[in-house]
């Protein structure tokens, strides 16, 4: 009996729709689902990265980029994401501008019983903010990302993508 | 220790087309002081992501000098975030800290070990370019000039008088700020930005 190959979600996927729709920046704290994605970025001259020490602030250097005219997602995990409650509010959703949001969704999965509470709270956390996000776990997902992005700069508020690749593969190249 | 409306008057001569960001309650003065507004810009919102908006801007927009007049307790809440200034090198980012040792807004409270810490000595460690304390006009006046034509990051921790506010919030006098969205147009038309709220 023959295994399929599980459908992967590779980082270039991800890249493609950041230079797809404009981005010129990455603001972000790596995380392990994204290490592969960070590599890739590196490479890239038409793209910045700028980490950050904490996740919080990745809103609010997202935010001055946008004044300044330029076009930067956060890339941060799920657990970063519900310590930055306050920015997210203050400095996202208050200031009246699109951003899509890059979250990796530590603990989720489709196929058994969520154990880590980071996944159990991370779409509650959105729902109780007011911001939509797409679920992306695979190549034939990524299209969602351009969604995403038109749904930002249509509604001015942020969009956050969900990355809920950890067990299929997403730092595989 | 110096009073912040003082400090602000000694700053504006200095100012020429930097954009500026202020915040606190020592921030304040500073509507009265400026002479131009279209760039003073406006990116508090959050207590401690200041800091952080101030430098996305100076990111996107190297060739402006960014001023940022932050205030103590906000940098306390997001302390990384001189690290993050450090990594980025900014060399167009001034950091000014107006440290009156309290939250003046909440009725004074001391911030934690508000007369021991050494704000300057943990953004040179961070890895700032420079970084200078003052606890009197006279030497921040005379250095104000030198500090303005630096590259950055620079960082200038200062010692300012509170101003504490005792008034429940709802008796407070209420100072007229220009509408954010306005704001945020105004320095977007005059840095040439076309992406607008």
């Amino acid at each position: 009996m023959t295994q399929e190959q599980a459908a992967i979600l590779e980082p270039q996927t991800l890249l493609d729709e950041f230079k797809k729709n404009g981005v010129t920046h990455v603001v972000t704290i790596p995380d392990s689902e994204t290490n592969y994605l960070y590599e890739l970025m590196k490479t890239q001259s038409w793209l910045t990265i700028v980490p950050a020490s904490r996740e919080g602030e990745t809103f609010a250097i997202s935010l001055g980029l946008i004044v300044g005219g330029k076009v930067p997602v956060c890339l941060i995990q799920n657990t970063g994401m519900m310590e930055s409650g306050d920015s997210i509010r203050g400095m996202a959703l208050d200031s009246g501008f699109p951003l899509v949001m890059v979250v990796g969704y530590r603990g989720w999965n489709r196929h058994g019983v969520i154990t880590d509470s980071a996944a159990r709270y991370t779409e509650p956390f959105l729902n109780a903010m007011g911001i939509n996000y797409y679920l992306v776990e695979q190549d034939s997902d990524g299209p969602r990302i351009s969604v995403a992005f038109e749904e930002a700069k249509a509604n001015k508020r942020p969009v956050a993508i969900l990355v809920g690749d950890e067990y299929h593969g997403f730092n595989r190249v | 220790m110096f009073a912040a409306e003082d400090m602000f008057r000694s700053f504006a001569p200095h100012r020429k087309n930097s954009i500026v960001i202020v915040t606190g309650t020592c921030g304040r003065h500073w509507r009265d002081i400026s002479d131009n507004e279209k760039r003073d810009a406006p990116l508090a919102g959050a207590m401690g992501q200041t800091t952080s908006a101030s430098l996305g801007l100076a990111l996107a927009q190297p060739d402006e000098k960014v001023v940022l007049f932050d205030s103590e307790g906000s940098l306390l809440m997001n302390m990384g975030i001189l690290a993050t200034i450090a990594g980025q090198k900014p060399n167009n980012f001034v950091h000014f800290l107006m440290d009156n040792e309290c939250y003046a807004t909440t009725g004074g409270q001391p911030v934690p070990n508000s007369q021991d810490i050494d704000y300057a000595g943990m953004a040179r460690e961070a890895g700032y370019t420079a970084a200078y304390s003052f606890d009197n006009l006279e030497e921040f006046t005379n250095n104000v000039e030198k500090i303005m034509s630096e590259p950055g990051p620079v960082f200038v921790a200062m010692k300012m008088i509170p101003e504490v506010e005792n008034e429940p919030i709802g008796r407070r006098q209420r100072r007229a700020v220009r509408p954010r969205v306005q704001a945020i147009r105004d320095l977007q038309e005059s840095l040439g930005v076309t992406v607008s709220i």
